[in-house]
């Protein structure tokens, strides 16, 4: 999604979120993400207005004192930033590609399924699979911090029983250029 | 300063909601991330950067612990993991490919830099006043505004960031100021670092005599 973005030229307008539609949001997050409401209120105090940078392709990136926290694509789900990840990385369920694939997904390439389901990947058990459509973040074989975070394209277990073709689609990764603006 | 009663920013109790309901949890804090001050990634991806050779010195001069945790010996056979050791060469191999492509077009970013000019032009306004506008000052990775904002205190005059009739941005300072200016770029004074004095260039343009 931010492979190539330019602020110049991807982005159409700043506008504020109006306090309704911010209410909305805050119940989009806090149903979609595992996170404490108190944890989002010191991330995104209430008494804070949201501002949503509009953007080429139907991308919505929302700031907090012009600092990109959250983006959205369509009225789909809400991703965070990876910074924001990094600080909080319980709040989405996590996948892990194999150190082979790091290479390719820092390229930006969506993540193929023999990358998580061979020995250096993860993939969340049976019984805490992930439905199609999840926002994950995506880890690594060997690191810490997570390098990317998309969305999953097959089932958890689906992508076990396939294990071809596409398994994560990628949203945004350490370098693309969402990672290199600091502010908005 | 004036105190301000109850002051307990931290934990305003909700008052009028229910004095008996337990204070509300804390936030989790968050976790600091150190990032790389080289190529911004956590010190544990710079191996896949374009920087590798800078991102290692300055791991090792800034955070010694970690320079061991990532690249010692032992440290750098477990990370082979489940990858073959042809892969890895591989990826040693784009490392290295990569690194030095950064380094030609940072080099040649630096070759343009070196030869892009600033131009400080006295132009008369009439007979005795004048104003000085400075052009070429953003190649040099200077911010307009600043600079500007810097030129108005220096000299108590007015001072802003305008578009020339080319459409390129350039300061316009009240006031015949060149000299004073050559001598602060040469200087390097506040925001005005970097410019090396061959660059810069001082022109004179007179009041154009009737229409042309
Ligand atoms: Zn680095």
């Amino acid at each position: 999604m931010f492979k190539k973005f330019s602020p110049t030229t991807d982005i159409a307008g700043h506008t504020p979120v109006k306090t309704s539609i911010q209410r909305g949001i805050r119940a989009g997050i806090l149903s979609q993400w595992k996170i404490e409401p108190e944890t989002l209120e010191a991330i995104w105090p209430k008494k804070e207005g949201l501002v949503l940078v509009k953007c080429r392709e139907h991308i919505s990136i929302y700031t907090v004192h012009n600092e990109p926290l959250l983006f959205q694509h369509f009225d789909g789900p809400y991703y965070p930033t990876l910074q924001l990840l990094h600080k909080y990385p319980y709040i989405l369920p996590m996948v892990k590609v194999d150190r082979g694939a790091i290479r390719f997904l820092l390229a930006g390439a969506h993540m193929m399924c023999p990358g998580l389901t061979s020995v250096g990947g993860y993939l969340p058990p049976a019984d805490a699979s992930l439905p199609a459509g999840t926002p994950v973040a995506i880890h690594a074989e060997g690191k810490d911090n997570a390098v990317g975070i998309g969305i999953t394209k097959l089932g958890t277990e689906e992508m076990r029983k396939v294990n071809k073709g596409v398994g994560v689609e990628l949203a945004t990764y350490l370098g693309d250029d969402l990672w290199a603006l600091q502010t908005l | 300063m004036p105190s301000k009663k109850n002051a307990t920013p931290a934990n305003p109790a909700p008052a009028v909601e229910d004095p008996d309901a337990p204070p509300p949890p804390d936030p989790v804090p968050p976790v600091q991330v150190l990032y790389c001050a080289v190529c911004t990634f956590p010190p544990e991806y710079c191996e896949f950067g374009a920087s590798l050779t800078r991102c290692k010195e300055w791991l090792k001069e800034e955070h010694p612990d970690l320079y061991d945790k990532y690249y010692s010996e032992d440290a750098l056979t477990a990370k082979l993991g489940t990858l073959s050791v042809e892969a890895q060469s591989k990826l040693e191999k784009d490392t290295a490919k990569k690194e030095a492509k950064a380094e030609a077009k940072a080099d040649a970013a630096l070759k343009k830099k070196m030869a892009s000019q600033v131009t400080i032009k006295r132009i008369e306004r009439n007979k005795r006043k004048h104003v000085t506008s400075i052009h070429g000052l953003e190649a040099f990775g200077i911010d307009l505004k600043k600079a500007a904002k810097q030129f108005s205190s220096k000299f108590a005059t007015g001072s802003s960031v305008t578009k020339n009739p080319q459409g390129l941005e350039e300061i316009v300072v009240q006031g015949d100021v060149s000299d004073e200016i050559v001598e602060m770029i040469e200087a390097g004074v506040g925001v005005l670092k970097g410019i090396p004095a061959d660059n810069v260039e001082v022109v004179e343009e007179k009041k154009k005599k009737g229409a042309e």
